[in-house]
């Protein structure tokens, strides 16, 4: 190998670390722009599973995974020890009066607290379950709220929504997602 | 007034960081003494301004300052004095400030301990330091400052810091770590003076070692603290979860681990020259990583600093600035640095050489284990956890080969292999016949299974040490008896053995631990009794125990063994009024050479009896021990009377 | 003030928050494998904790459920599995092993590859005399004040 070749050979293998850190650096970069607490469900494209939960209205009244399915809906997740929910729900009052098909899960919470709740504050939700010890949540990869669940009418759920729905976030990605629901 | 005396101090502060980052380095480049001169006393104002500005801070907290917005989110005038000084590194702004003033303090030292080397390359040196130190004043000043006030409001009291914080590990632990991370910009400063002087002689890793050692030392012990302090304080029994935040600091570690023997061999030998650059940008370029991934929220972590975009783009960009510009600068003028001289296959080089790339190894595979969730999501591929499981698989298989390495190369000669290697072999075979009968003689002792991972483990750290002390043997019986020898043999030697034996020590601490600790979850009732590990645990008793802030219970434990009484434990579970949803535990550890005994007291349950939590872990102390070995290790590297620069030949020859 | 003492303090009581829940098992293996479980299994909300160590309910919640499921006979893959139905592989400390993860072996495998290449290499290779050595020469006084250094260095 004549020497000016082998030089940058040696000069190519030296730039190897700047080349690998700059990569990491754009890795690093988009990294600031993310919330990393954030965990993408495994649900999508999957049918709401098999569960029997009680009305949180009607303690007698049971249903079953057959309440998600039949329209497009939007399943949601809340409860009253939390503070976004709070702030979510009027929102989601208007959504449901602007015609949204909305069930509500109420989620390791109080019946008495969550029913007052719902008074104080309207009512959105066609249907309320209610799921104290958080078994269906657990079965749909749920880990905190407010989640929102994007269900087709086929019963299969098409997107997850973690984190409260507001009017940003809904005109610009959300209310796409649930009218391209079949 | 007088936080704005800090404010001022620090701004100050930073213009000077802007001269010594240009006046000396101008000066170097034109060769004007004056210049050049002026590096000395830039950095020891730097300095004192510096502290100025950080004791400000300090008698902002003493004196319940409220009115400064870092004060009053971090403090509260029921700390005890001690809490209240350590509370200044307790939160994102005043541990910056920490950061720069150790920086400070580094490059005061370097200007002011090195009479040996010219003065040329001292000015690049610290205007090297100056630039940094640009960069995190800045950050502070722009994004960080600690003395923002809050007037017009002025809070009655503070938040309070975080009471698992309010221990002495919280005094000592951010201030060694820091000094570490830190003093690897010296090591960093020295390679790219180098790197820009176009020249790279023995000397240069002469200068360069002390300092090294010097963070290193700071380091190891830093990291230990922190492991100890984990342990303890949050009573789960475990001493490294290969967390984020703990990776950080792990990885400058392992390069400076690698520097610090690399810059021996450079020294010695001069080979290894242009790794050894490499290395040295490396490990401080791995702080500062370790600096960004903490602060800026990237990734998920219990240690993390709160977050903020705007802060984390700021660390970002001086990273790419610092790293990218000293590798480009590696990339360009690597070609300067010459290594001349060879060595054989079987030589004290090319084990030192393997050792290195295994730490190296391993350093990758700790950086690749924390980057990989997050590139693996950013590329769409979904969320993935990397943790204990995988990083204490890795690090079996690679301890392995480097044990074994680390044992045999202080048995090797420099350069040459030796003629014949055979008598070295049979030595060799020997010991780690021993090795392995000593390591399945352990288990069979103090447990009642011999496992065979733990087998490895034991057999690697009695390899080491027995080594090291045959090593000892050979050297000192080289020329002289060996009760002679041993006298003669320098420090900078025992440098090495302790630190060998350190990691030994270590090794049997984690080898125990893991394979044989027990953990038991128990409802016990007043009376109660369990066996295990041969201790028999009497729940003898549990009483009301109120204190001026709080209210719980105590139990009381007798331990004994072989129906020999040995100790009372005391278990608590505190209810503290400021603090009413969380009951916190006060563990009780009966710490011991062979054992620790830990029981922590749960909840109440509904029979009555009482959730507890007692742990056997066999030579868990050794681990830390073994890191305080390697530590003092370091210290005897550095107080070699090599490094004392009152060499009178080396001030003549200036 | 030494370390030393720091470390070595004597039996003390600490601070920490604890939950400790009591479950009862048919056997030691099964008690083996729900602490495997809840070493490996992370809590999917909390800020990097195994469920073993957090206190949150949901944590509270999937360890419940992982401990009926060892009672039940379920193997530790079985029951992993049913957690990474759930939650993604987010949820196991242990990574797969997919085309994406596979440099977490193949990156630090190649550098011990490579390295292990040059050290041999090297060591193979004769002196090579630099083209330009005369950077490199040091004035008489330097070489003595060298040799000086190296001979004490030669401990």
């Amino acid at each position: 190998m004549t020497n000016d070749v082998k030089k940058k050979k040696q000069l190519m293998t030296r730039l190897v670390p700047l080349i690998v850190f700059l990569c990491v650096s754009i890795f690093l970069y988009i990294g600031l722009f993310r919330d990393a607490t954030v965990l993408e469900s495994t649900f999508i494209g999957r049918p709401v599973p098999e569960f029997a939960l009680n009305d949180l209205v009607e303690p007698e009244l049971q249903h079953d995974k057959s309440v998600l399915s039949g329209k497009p809906m939007l399943l949601n997740v809340w409860a009253t020890w939390c503070p976004t929910c709070y702030a979510e729900h009027k929102y989601l009052n208007e959504l449901a009066e602007d015609g949204v098909y909305i069930v509500g899960m109420n989620y390791k919470d109080e019946r008495t607290k969550a029913l007052r709740w719902l008074e104080e504050l309207d009512n959105p939700y066609k249907i309320s379950l209610y799921d104290p010890d958080g078994m269906l949540g657990l079965d749909l990869g749920v880990y905190g709220a407010p989640e929102t669940f994007f269900i087709d009418s086929k019963g299969i759920i098409q997107y997850k929504h973690v984190g409260d729905i507001n009017p940003r976030n809904w005109n610009s990605e959300l209310k796409a997602v649930y009218e391209q629901l079949k | 007034m007088i936080p704005e005396i800090g404010h001022f101090s620090l701004i100050v502060a930073t213009a000077l960081s802007f001269l010594l980052a240009i006046y000396p380095l101008i000066g170097a480049k034109i060769n004007h003494p004056g210049m050049i001169n002026s590096a000395k006393p830039l950095a020891i104002m730097q300095f004192l301004l510096m502290t100025l500005s950080f004791v400000v801070l300090a008698y902002a907290f003493a004196t319940d300052d409220f009115s400064v917005g870092y004060v009053a989110t971090n403090s509260n005038s029921l700390l005890p004095l001690r809490y209240k000084i350590s509370a200044v590194w307790g939160g994102h702004e005043g541990s910056l400030l920490l950061w720069s003033l150790t920086l400070a303090i580094w490059t005061a030292a370097v200007a002011v301990f090195s009479r040996g080397i010219p003065k040329v390359a001292l000015a690049r040196v610290l205007s090297v330091m100056g630039m940094i130190a640009i960069g995190f004043n800045l950050f502070i000043l722009l994004t960080s400052n600690p003395f923002d006030r809050t007037l017009p409001y002025l809070p009655l009291d503070g938040n309070d810091l975080n009471p698992l914080l309010q221990d002495v590990g919280l005094i000592f632990h951010p201030p060694m770590l820091y000094m570490g991370y830190v003093g690897f910009s010296v090591a960093f400063a020295f390679a790219i003076a180098a790197l820009m002087a176009g020249r790279l002689d023995s000397a240069w890793a002469r200068w360069s070692r002390p300092w090294t050692l010097v963070a290193w030392v700071f380091l190891t012990a830093g990291i230990a603290l922190g492991s100890w302090w984990a342990y303890y304080e949050l009573g789960w029994g475990g001493w490294w979860f290969w967390d984020p935040v703990e990776n950080s600091s792990f990885m400058p570690w392992l390069a400076g681990t690698a520097l610090i023997h690399s810059l021996a061999v450079s020294e010695k030998r001069g080979v290894f020259k242009s790794w050894t650059v490499l290395l040295s940008i490396s490990a401080f370029s791995l702080s500062l990583l370790g600096t960004f991934l903490v602060r800026s929220g990237v990734l998920v972590s219990v240690h993390a600093f709160a977050s903020d975009p705007a802060r984390g783009l700021f660390i970002l960009a001086f990273l790419i600035a610092v790293v990218g510009g000293s590798l480009l600068l590696y990339a360009v003028k690597g070609s300067e640095i010459k290594s001349r001289g060879k060595y054989g296959l079987f030589s004290r080089e090319t084990f030192l050489l393997i050792n290195n790339v295994l730490l190296i190894a391993a350093l990758l595979v700790v950086l690749i284990g924390t980057l990989l969730p997050l590139v693996h999501k950013e590329l769409g591929m979904g969320s993935i956890s990397i943790g204990v499981p995988f990083f204490n698989n890795i690090f079996f298989y690679i301890m392995i080969p480097f044990a074994i390495a680390l044992g045999v190369a202080p048995l090797l000669r420099w350069k040459k292999q030796e003629a014949d290697l055979r008598p070295l072999f049979i030595q060799l075979a020997v010991i780690a016949v021993a090795s392995i009968v000593l390591a399945v003689a352990l288990p069979a002792i103090f447990a009642d299974k011999i496992k065979i991972v733990a087998v490895v483990g034991f057999a690697l750290a009695f390899w080491v040490i027995i080594t090291s002390l045959l090593e000892v043997y050979i050297r000192a019986t080289h020329r002289h008896s060996f009760a002679t020898g041993v006298t003669k043999l320098g420090r900078s030697h025992w440098a090495m053995v302790l630190g060998h034996i350190g990691l030994a020590m270590m090794l049997i601490g984690i080898s125990a631990t893991q394979n044989y600790k027990i953990e038991k979850d128990l409802r016990m009732l007043p009376g109660d009794e369990v066996v295990f590990a041969d201790y028999l645990f009497e729940f003898e008793r549990i009483g009301e125990a109120n204190g001026s802030n709080y209210e719980g219970y105590k139990a009381v434990f007798n331990i004994s063994k072989d129906g020999k009484f040995e100790t009372v434990m005391h278990a608590e579970k505190r209810s503290y009024f400021a603090q009413r949803s969380m009951p916190m535990t006060e563990a009780a550890i009966d710490w011991g050479v062979t054992r620790d005994l830990y029981i922590a007291l749960g909840e109440q349950l509904a029979d009555d009896s009482w959730a507890v939590r007692i742990y056997y872990e066999p030579f868990i102390r050794f681990i830390w021990w073994g890191g305080l070995v390697m530590s003092i290790g370091g210290l005897l590297a550095v107080s070699d009377r090599r490094y004392r620069f009152v060499n009178k030949g080396a001030a003549k020859a200036q | 003030m030494r370390k030393l003492f720091v470390l070595m303090t004597f039996m003390l009581s600490f601070n920490v928050a604890a939950v400790i829940d009591v479950y009862d098992f048919d056997n030691a293996e099964q008690e083996a494998l729900f602490r495997t479980l809840t070493a490996e299994l992370r809590c999917p909300k909390c800020q990097n904790n195994n469920l073993a160590d957090s206190n949150a309910s949901l944590a509270k919640d999937m360890r419940t459920k992982t401990y009926h499921m060892v009672v039940a006979g379920k193997t530790e893959d079985q029951i992993v599995d049913y957690w990474i139905d759930r939650f993604g592989n987010f949820v196991l400390y242990k990574p797969p092993v997919t085309l994406g993860t596979a440099i977490l072996w193949v990156g630090p495998g190649l550098f011990v590859l490579f390295g292990g290449l040059i050290i041999v290499r090297n060591s193979r290779r004769k002196v090579s005399v630099a083209a330009d050595d005369r950077d490199e020469e040091l004035s008489s006084a330097e070489k003595a004040r060298l040799a000086k250094i190296l001979k004490d260095s030669e401990k």
